[in-house]
Order: structure tokens, then C-alpha cells, then sequence
């Protein structure tokens, strides 16, 4: 008996290690990216990499600027160094460069923001309704039209983004955060119905029906009796939504140039614009992986109803 | 005398009869259904006709230039274009190789991940982190860190300076690499999920009886998991079949990029702008998704009971 409960205590103990170790091996590439984020200039390319070294934040001044470079001999004065604000002057003792003006990324950072947020409060009050009305109605051919919604979700985005393209062309809504936000927001609505119907069809109809007796109409119980109980899925569904309107590429590549650019379909073609400034591009990188990231902490004890999309129920 | 005042504004309201429930439903399901035939199903119906016709959007619109109907003619060059074989079988052994990766990977650090320990949690949530990420960015993280010149991936693997994402005969490799470490944990997820749901007296019923591992693992818990570890095979293929936005981060789709269907489609359609034969590959894609949804969409209902 006794051996048998000290194998399964090495067996347990080698599992531990194992997956303490592949949890190790898996985080080196996002440990990479910050380590690099927070290099100083001089250590940047430095092979092989070192792990110690002062950490600096000049590549996350670097990815919000633009600079020029000071020609030899021209370097600032005392006074111009003394009038220098403080990020001006990480900068210029890091590579020698004079900040110009704000970069490129805090406009695509906060077009990915405005559209992911409006089109996430858009996707979950449509979401909800649906949702709602899926759960508590006898709706004509419900599950064809369920499996209708969910099906929009499987479209591989390139065999819609051509017309969605001339459709867009024509209502001039190309590069437009509106254009961007309504298509998000049909991308991501399939997911909510279904995550927030599973989420709607848990709360107990007996409040509801009491209330219709007392009076209240069905606006009414849908908001005072169904909104209060299902908040948690509606967050949850909500951070999803954000995540991957967030994470979004191929519509956003192919239908934003300049003014509604969010960062992903930015940031991969900064590489040959910075110069292959490693620094820079590692710090674009974390600054965009950090909200997903933190979200998904948040989220995690909801992540296998979302990537079920709902079906599965813990 | 208010109550005289209020009473008629009430008896007009009295005939609005309270709506029935069918018109009510229309108002939570409408708005919803609305916007994804305005932006999913009118575009589809779109790209169908465009697909049977000769048009590219740069040039100006004209009934009988352009679009030209040509029936079946684009589906056919389609089909009898070496080139697009070749993008199938690329994109298939994609598919097989990364899929197979996340299911082995996935399904084995789920069985690891049963152990109860302190800080299980804590590597859960650390191991499902890059699942959640864009993968656009996460091509362009791997890049940097595939970087024969100052990359960390070769140094620590030993290896010499090997280009994982310009040298053409690896670079379809570097991304079933990325694609296995991103997906890996959805794999996992699913898995759990399904461990977690065998009921416990069957292990026990297996020990009285003295069963080995490998009997229990063959006739209780893999049986017991299979059904969902199908449907994250399914919607894994799905996702892979259709994959662009993770090799653009790595290799873009320039002439060094492997030949994957979906590149080849973006580049008929906004840089060679044959809308029209565009849209017919963009179609057979959709065919080839369509009969994987179908199963997984069968597969997820038997999972639900």
C-alpha cells in the first residue's frame, strides 16, 4: 500500500515539474518581447542577448515619436539641454536624436480603442436583445436561425471583404471608424447571441413571470429583472467582444489606410519604417499585447464558455 | 380635476391592444438579424455573382464590359491553376501539422494539468495568455524573436543562424511552430474541460479492479473526452484553412512567404484587383469551411447533452 501511494506521490511531483517547465519554455517568447522593450540602445543588439542590464523606457519614447537624428557636431547647446523636457532628454543621450513631433502610434492606438469600444457597447446591446429574445420567445425556425448567426461567424473574413470593400467604397465608408465599428460589431454579434443566450437561458423565469402578472411589460422585466441577473455575462461577453475586435486584422488591413488605422494592421509595418529599431518595435508590441492580456487574466474563469461559444457550461 | 384632465390621454391609450408577443420578439431579434444580412449575407449574394463574372473594381463600372458575365469560366481556371493546387496542399499540410501539434500538446498538458497542486491556477492562466493575443502581432513578436541576427530563439535552441521567416524551405514551419504555441492552450482548455466532466466513479470502479494506467486512459478517460476534443479539431482546421493574419506577422506575402490559399486570394483581389476571380476562390475557401462547420456544428450539439 504503501508504494503505491509513494509512486503516485513521484508521479505527482514529476507532473509538477514537468508543467512548471513548460510553463517556463512558453512564457520565453513574451518574456523575450518585454526584455527587449526595456533594453537600453546600446544592449539592443547585442548577440547573444543578456538577460541583466539598467532598463531603460527610451524605446517606449521612441515608438511615440518622431525624431531626427543630430548631425555630427551639431549637438545641443547647455541651455538647450537644460530647456529640455525630461523624455527629450532619455532620447537624445540614448541615440542622439531631438523629438520632432508625437508619432504615428498613440493615433492608431486610440483608433483601435474608439473602435473596439464603441463597436463592443453596440455588439452586446444588440447581442443582449437577440439573446433575450432567443431565450424567453417562441421564435419561428429558432434554431435555423440560430445556426444562421453562428454560421456569419465561420465566414472566412476574404470571401466578404471584397464587396464589403465596394459596398463601403460607395457609401464612402473606407478607412472611416464608422466603417470599421458597424463591421466589428457583425463579426463579433453571432458570438454574443449565442455566449448570452446560454447565460440568459440560467436565469429562472419564475421573477419574470411573477412580474408580468403584477403588471410590468416586457421591456420592463427585460430591464429591471433580466439585465440585473445576467451583468457577469455581459462583462464577460463584453471583454470577448473587445479582445476580438481588438485582435482584428484582415478587415482592418484591407479597409483602413490612415485615419481609422488601428495598430494591428500598423505595427508589423513599422519594421522596415523604424529601421529595424528593435527597441521600438518590441515596445509597440507589449503596449498592444498588455490589454488582451490583462483581460484575459480577468476572464479566465469564463474562457471555455467563450471559445465554446457558450456550449460548454462550468 | 387632474383626474379629469388624465383620464382621456388614458382611454386613448386603452385600444393600443399590449403588443402580442410575436411583433415584441421581432423588436429584440430584428436589429440583430438586420445588420448581419446587411453585412454578411448581401455581400455574400455580392461575391457570388461576382464570382461568375469578369470585373475588377479599379477599372469604372460598366453592364457588359465590366462586370462580363462568364459563367463558370473563373471556377474553372481556378481549378485548373497548378498554382492553387499547390496553395491547397501547402495550406493542408498547415492545417494537419499545426491541428495535430495543438491536439497532441494540448491534450497531454491537460492530462499534467489534472494534478491539484498550489499555483495550478496560476500556470493555467500563464499557459492560456497567448491564445487571447492578436496574431498578426504575435507573427511579429515571433519574427523578432526568430531573428537569425539578434534573436533569442536559435541561441537558445543551440542552433546556428538559421532565417526561420525569409528561408522558404522553412518558413512554413516557423508558423505551424507559432500557430502550435498559440493554439496549443485552446486545445488545452477544451480538454480540461472535458477531463473535468468524467465522473469519478468510474476511475474508482477502475481501481478496485486493479486496472492499469493505460486501460483507464484507453476506455474511460479518452472516450470520455474525445467529443470535445473533436470540436476543438474542427474549429481548429476551420481557423487554420482559412489562415492569414498570424503568417503576415512573420513572413508578410511577399515571394520568400509560403504559398497558403488565403494570401494568394488578398493578392487577386487588392494588388492584382481581379475582383472577380477573387471572389471565386474566396467561394471555394467558403465551400471547403462550410463542410467543416457543418460537422462542428453536429459534433457541438452531441456535446451539449
Amino acid at each position: 500500500m504503501a508504494s503505491i501511494e509513494s509512486r503516485r506521490g513521484v508521479g505527482r511531483i514529476i507532473a509538477i515539474v514537468v508543467l512548471i517547465a513548460i510553463t517556463v519554455v512558453y512564457m520565453i517568447p513574451l518574456f523575450y518581447i518585454i526584455n527587449t522593450a526595456f533594453r537600453p540602445w546600446n544592449v539592443i543588439k547585442e548577440y547573444p542577448p543578456r538577460l541583466l542590464y539598467k532598463p531603460s523606457i527610451a524605446s517606449f519614447l521612441r515608438i511615440f515619436t518622431s525624431r531626427t537624428v543630430y548631425a555630427p557636431g551639431t549637438a545641443p547647446s547647455a541651455e538647450q539641454l537644460a530647456a529640455m523636457k525630461w523624455y527629450e532628454r532619455i532620447i537624445y543621450e540614448e541615440t542622439n536624436e531631438a523629438v520632432v513631433r508625437t508619432g504615428d502610434l498613440p493615433v492608431r492606438y486610440l483608433n483601435s480603442v474608439i473602435i473596439c469600444v464603441v463597436s463592443t457597447a453596440l455588439t452586446v446591446v444588440l447581442g443582449t436583445l437577440a439573446a433575450y429574445g432567443f431565450s424567453r420567445f417562441k421564435v419561428k425556425g429558432k434554431d435555423d436561425l440560430l445556426f444562421f448567426i453562428l454560421s456569419t461567424r465561420m465566414l472566412p473574413p476574404v470571401v466578404v471583404v471584397i464587396p464589403i470593400f465596394l459596398m463601403f467604397r460607395f457609401v464612402r465608408l473606407t478607412d472611416t471608424h464608422l466603417g470599421l465599428v458597424l463591421l466589428y460589431t457583425a463579426f463579433n454579434v453571432s458570438f454574443a447571441v449565442w455566449v448570452l443566450k446560454g447565460f440568459i437561458d440560467e436565469i429562472p423565469t419564475e421573477y419574470e413571470e411573477a412580474a408580468m402578472v403584477d403588471g410590468y411589460t416586457r421591456f420592463q422585466v427585460f430591464r429591471k429583472i433580466v439585465l440585473p441577473q445576467a451583468t457577469t455575462g455581459i462583462a464577460a461577453t463584453a471583454v470577448f467582444c473587445f479582445i476580438f475586435a481588438w485582435n482584428e486584422y484582415a478587415f482592418a488591413f484591407l479597409l483602413s489606410r490612415k485615419v481609422a488605422q488601428t495598430v494591428p494592421a500598423w505595427l508589423p509595418y513599422q519594421m522596415g519604417v523604424l529601421g529595424y529599431d528593435w527597441g521600438a518595435a518590441a515596445a509597440g508590441t507589449f503596449l498592444f499585447l498588455l490589454p488582451a492580456m490583462i483581460f484575459t487574466i480577468i476572464l479566465r474563469k469564463h474562457l471555455v464558455r467563450g471559445i465554446s461559444f457558450g456550449a460548454i457550461r462550468k | 380635476m387632474s383626474d379629469a384632465k388624465t383620464r382621456p390621454q388614458a382611454r386613448q391609450a386603452a385600444p393600443l391592444r399590449p403588443m402580442k408577443e410575436a411583433n415584441l420578439v421581432r423588436l429584440f431579434v430584428l436589429p440583430t438579424i438586420i445588420l448581419l444580412i446587411v453585412m454578411n449575407i448581401f455581400p455574400l449574394i455580392w461575391s457570388l455573382f461576382l464570382s461568375f463574372s469578369d470585373y475588377s473594381a479599379r477599372l469604372p463600372t460598366e453592364w457588359g464590359k465590366n462586370p462580363l458575365m462568364v459563367g463558370g469560366q473563373n471556377y474553372k481556371d481556378i481549378l485548373s491553376d497548378p498554382d492553387m493546387w499547390r496553395r491547397f496542399i501547402t495550406t493542408a499540410k498547415y492545417v494537419v501539422l499545426s491541428v495535430g501539434g495543438e491536439v497532441i500538446l494540448g491534450f497531454g498538458f491537460a492530462l499534467l494539468l489534472q494534478t491539484k497542486f498550489k499555483g495550478r491556477g496560476l500556470i493555467q492562466t500563464l499557459l492560456v495568455l497567448p491564445m487571447t493575443m492578436s496574431p498578426v502581432i504575435v507573427g511579429l513578436m515571433w519574427k523578432l524573436f526568430m531573428d537569425p541576427n539578434w534573436g533569442m530563439f536559435n541561441y537558445l535552441l543551440g542552433l546556428g543562424r538559421i532565417d526561420w521567416a525569409s528561408d522558404p524551405s522553412i518558413n512554413l514551419y516557423s508558423i505551424v511552430i507559432v500557430d502550435i504555441w498559440m493554439w496549443t492552450p485552446f486545445v488545452m482548455l477544451l480538454s480540461l474541460a472535458g477531463l473535468s466532466a468524467v465522473p469519478k466513479y468510474l476511475y474508482e470502479a477502475a481501481e478496485v479492479d486493479r486496472a492499469s494506467w493505460w486501460f483507464k486512459f484507453k476506455s474511460i478517460t479518452f472516450p470520455m473526452v474525445w467529443p470535445l476534443l473533436l470540436v476543438a479539431i474542427i474549429f481548429r482546421t476551420m481557423e487554420a484553412f482559412k489562415i492569414f493574419d498570424l503568417p503576415m506577422g512573420i513572413t508578410g506575402r511577399g515571394a520568400g512567404a509560403p504559398p497558403l490559399l488565403a494570401y494568394r486570394i488578398y493578392n487577386v483581389g487588392f494588388l492584382t484587383w481581379n475582383t472577380s476571380m477573387g471572389s471565386a476562390m474566396g467561394y471555394i475557401l467558403l465551400i471547403m469551411v462550410i463542410a467543416i462547420t457543418s460537422i462542428f456544428i453536429k459534433y457541438l450539439n452531441k456535446a451539449k447533452q
